[in-house]
């Protein structure tokens, strides 16, 4: 229902509802202040959901630091999950979601991306485009102050020792403020004479009046005199220019200009009549009588330089990279080495430092593959999650970027959802440098051929540029967050094994690519080699399974083999459900025939694989059902018991898996 | 029966109440902070959230409300008050309950599972469970260990004023699994007329079995027939 252009996307979901979604990088900033950085980024992406009349349901974020070991980077993480949960907890919208990395790329600069989605009737979904000469511009919330001038041209530079200094560029969030403010718009969502809602984000006042304009076509006077400040001595420049937190632009009628306001005296809310629309499109500011800016909209919106870098470009891995090195360990020990690594241990002590629950929607919590919260009033349920492997756009930014998008719409698919769109958030190095710009081209071609495969379409995005040092930039960091749409909430599926006796089967190709994966990283200091290889049309076959067999009711867990592949996802299913499993892979080596043999088995990540469990009724028919749509489904063992056994290979107790993977993000003692 | 639901600037749990209230059958009421009127309700909740922001001590500020004084009178006559996390808070800051709710012991925000035993039934929120009744609520705060004077705790145990008491799964103690480090495991206290309740778990998010657990809903229950029957709880020991 809504493209990018506007705050955020909106895709029909059925019900006379839209889901409004997008994700936004708060980068540069939380490299500087980690809790304000990250907080702010939060509140950022809330008013992009609820200007569009979309009361939020769910936030999620995706992270990535240098490695955990090391003291700056855990005072980054610490200061950031505090962030993230100091601001999403205080307005009351639960965070359900996300992931987060570890990788030297990122030593100095960390990526923050935050997504909010949210949910509107079709009538009351509200743009940021202005209208009708002779209405009013209300600026409402907080009062402006010095905070943040340039913090938009700050986020565009190379962080360097004398970013530090740019501390005063980083805003100040107030979750409180927001709330209000939050409650406030969501009542006049849908109202008569309310024209347009537009938040402030990037360059204050200038980039939204100038955006409220540009969108609808029109003309827009501001009177910075107007506008209240909580500092004296502001040059208009200075009001025109302040990123100060918690602000919102709307359009209003002259006929309900007061009760809009009385609306947000109600809630305590300031607001001042700032300025006026008009026809000829130019963006005029005044300072009382005097006119202190006079341009055409058009100049202030366009004319960005076009750059086409050149020079060498990234080399790209052989095809023939060596045989992966044995791992130095027997496979239960790599095992648990692998569920201790802090790219795949359990995030539960941060989910638990977030209010995952507020709102009484989330019906399967953070921990699993998607998060899935219900939409209040209908039997309708979002399944919601982001993902981006940057070892594998590292190495392939093209594929990387696809592999994505699929393991996005695989983690959604799990819950038994159907993928509705996406939102993406690219998080590059210098894009003058030639190699970062040929990263950047190809991972925009690798989402898009995904998203033609799974015909989903891209509603919103983010652009984050220049994370870059003079020690080298972050790995090419495609962020993508998808949406899906479970009809019948009731119907969800989980990735826990929840039935001793079940069967458990492998879906998809057995797959034994071990190129970038973690157990490289284990093993050998880095994840190098060719990433995995991906099928899209095998990939979304198996999807289509997947959901099919959850809605058919055959299906009693559904989990996706991703990072440290098949032999860690049974274990996180194992460790979801409380309950052992038994698991033979003679047959599959048999099989694969692979030199890499079982640690490419065990811990390869190719792609398009989901391990299921079902009860032993269903086997019948979701065997047909796999022929008839040409997936492949390999049954490989049993659930049940306080062991995971892989016949000749794994026979560790519940409770040791348990205990590397809980403690995997734990401080040193 | 109508529930009125306090709605203070930065409440946030007031909808998901007005959703469990509804349906456990009853009709909910939205109190908004800057008026005198309980809208003759049956039973108050204060929900959670950061009212006011709980810039200062968390329920300082609300204390102060307009509303307040409404709720304390009504209290005063018997009338039913409920305190749900930033309720409980408000509670104690306005002296409705003893004690106080610091900052969790971990100096983290904790939002998981909690499991709660029943510690009297003499109270119209326990009446319809039965003592030592295991109840899987979620906790969802930063600042909810209970605090008080020894003499404080003693008189509570006496007379029956621990309502709930944070246990492990099984009922047994909870000792490091506690979520906030209480005094003693508090959870939940009663005033003296046992007609006022502070509880830092989130009864209305324990409402269906779909979320995970619909315990909760035996406290609104509880609740309901209380006032059905017109049961007095005050000065029964």
């Amino acid at each position: 229902m809504q493209g990018p252009g506007e705050n955020a996307g909106a895709v029909d979901i059925g019900a006379g509802l839209a889901c409004v979604f997008k994700i936004e990088s708060h980068n540069h900033p939380s490299a500087i202040e980690p809790y304000q950085g990250a907080a702010t980024g939060v509140g950022g992406i809330l008013r992009d959901i609820f200007t569009m009349g979309a009361r939020p349901l769910a936030l999620l974020d995706s992270l990535r630091f240098g490695p955990l070991d090391e003291p700056r980077q855990r005072h980054l993480f610490e200061g950031v999950v505090a962030g993230i949960g100091g601001y999403g907890n205080c307005v009351g919208v639960p965070t359900v979601g996300g992931e987060v990395y570890f990788d030297a790329s990122y030593r100095q600069n960390c990526v923050v991306n935050a997504m909010c989605v949210g949910v509107v009737e079709h009538a009351k979904l509200t743009r940021a485009r202005a209208a009708g000469a002779g209405n009013l511009v209300l600026l409402v919330g907080a009062d402006t102050g010095r905070d943040g001038i340039h913090g938009a041209s700050f986020a565009s530079v190379v962080l360097d020792e004398a970013s530090e200094s740019r501390r005063p560029a980083v805003q100040v969030g107030n979750p409180f403020l927001e709330k209000c403010l939050m409650e406030a718009c969501l009542e006049l969502a849908g109202q008569p004479g309310v024209v347009a809602m537009q938040d402030l984000g990037a360059a204050g006042l200038t980039g939204s009046a100038a955006e409220l304009a540009h969108r609808g076509g029109c003309g827009i006077e501001i009177d910075v005199a107007r506008v209240s400040r909580r500092e004296t001595g502001m040059s208009a420049y200075e009001v025109m220019l302040s990123e100060s937190q918690e602000r919102m632009l709307l359009v209003v009628t002259r006929e309900r200009l007061a009760a809009v306001r009385e609306t947000f005296a109600r809630w305590d809310l300031h607001s001042d009549s700032v300025g006026v629309i008009f026809d000829e499109p130019r963006l005029i500011v005044r300072d009382g009588g005097d006119i202190v800016a006079d341009l055409p909209v058009e100049t202030a919106v366009s004319g960005a330089p076009v750059r086409q870098p050149v020079g060498a470009l990234r080399e790209q891995p052989q095809d023939a990279s060596p045989p992966p090195p044995p791992s130095p360990w027997p496979a239960g020990e790599t095992l648990l080495r692998l569920l201790a690594a802090p790219n795949i241990g359990s995030r539960r002590g941060i989910f638990r430092s977030y209010d995952h629950q507020v709102g009484g929607a989330t019906v399967v919590l953070p921990g699993g593959d998607a998060a899935v919260v219900r939409v209040p009033g209908t039997s309708l349920a979002l399944a919601v999650s982001t993902d981006g492997n940057a070892r594998y756009s590292a190495l392939d930014a093209r594929r990387g970027a696809a592999i994505a998008v699929c393991e996005a719409a695989r983690n959604v698919s799990a819950t038994g959802a159907v993928p509705v769109g996406i939102t993406n958030c690219l998080n590059f190095a210098n894009p003058e440098r030639a190699e970062v710009y040929d990263a950047l081209r190809a991972s925009i071609e690798g989402i898009a051929e995904a998203c033609r495969a799974f015909d989903i379409p891209v509603v919103s995005g983010n652009v984050s540029l220049y994370n870059d040092a003079p020690s080298g930039g972050i790995d090419p960091t495609v962020v993508i967050g998808m949406v899906g749409v479970i009809d019948d909430v009731e119907r969800h599926c989980t990735a826990a094994f929840s039935v001793d006796d079940d069967l458990v089967a492998l879906l998809g190709p057995i797959g034994t690519e071990l190129g970038g994966s973690e157990y490289l990283r284990l093993v050998q200091g880095a994840g190098d080699g060719e990433p995995p290889h991906v099928d899209l049309q095998l990939e979304a076959r198996v999807q289509a399974f997947v959901r099919e067999a959850i809605a058919a009711g055959l299906l009693r867990s559904a989990h996706d083999c991703a990072e440290g592949g098949f032999a860690v996802a049974i274990a996180e299913s194992c460790l979801l459900g409380g309950r052992g499993a038994w698991v033979g892979i003679e047959e599959l080596e048999r099989e694969s025939a692979d030199p890499a043999g079982e640690a490419g088995i065990l811990f390869g990540e190719s792609q398009s694989r989901f391990i299921v469990s079902f009860p032993r009724e269903a086997l019948v028919q979701l065997h047909d059902l796999s022929s008839r749509r040409q997936v492949p489904f390999a049954g490989i063992g049993s659930v049940g018991g306080e062991r995971l056994v892989v016949t000749g290979a794994i026979d560790v107790p519940l409770s040791e898996l348990r205990e590397a993977y809980e403690g995997a993000l734990d401080a040193p003692a | 029966m109508r529930f009125g639901i306090a709605v203070f600037p930065g409440t946030w749990s007031d909808r998901d109440c007005a959703r469990a209230v509804t349906l456990a059958g009853h009709e909910p009421v939205m109190l908004w902070h800057k008026d005198r009127d309980v809208k003759d309700a049956d039973c108050v909740i204060l929900p959670g959230g950061f009212s006011y922001g709980d810039y200062l001590r968390c329920g300082a500020v609300a204390r102060f409300a307009p509303l307040m004084d409404a709720v304390t009178e009504f209290a005063a006559h018997g009338g039913l008050v409920w305190g749900i996390c930033n309720g409980f808070q408000i509670l104690c800051e306005a002296h409705l309950l003893p004690g106080a709710l610091s900052r969790n012991q971990s100096l983290q925000f904790r939002c998981e599972p909690a499991y709660l035993r029943v510690e009297t039934t003499v109270s119209p929120f326990t009446s319809g469970c039965t003592q030592g009744d295991v109840l899987q609520i979620p906790v969802s705060h930063g600042e909810g260990r209970y605090v008080a004077d020894d003499e404080t705790l003693d008189m509570l145990e006496r007379d029956g004023r621990v309502a709930l008491r944070y246990v492990a799964a099984d009922g047994s103690a909870v000792g490091a699994r506690s979520p906030n480090g209480s005094m003693r495991d508090i959870a939940g206290v009663l005033n003296q007329g046992h007609n006022v309740l502070g509880m830092m778990p989130h009864p209305e998010r324990a409402s269906e079995a779909l979320l995970g657990s619909d315990d909760g809903m035996r406290l609104f229950e509880s609740v309901s027939h209380a006032v059905r029957h017109g049961d007095s709880f005050a000065n029964i020991w």
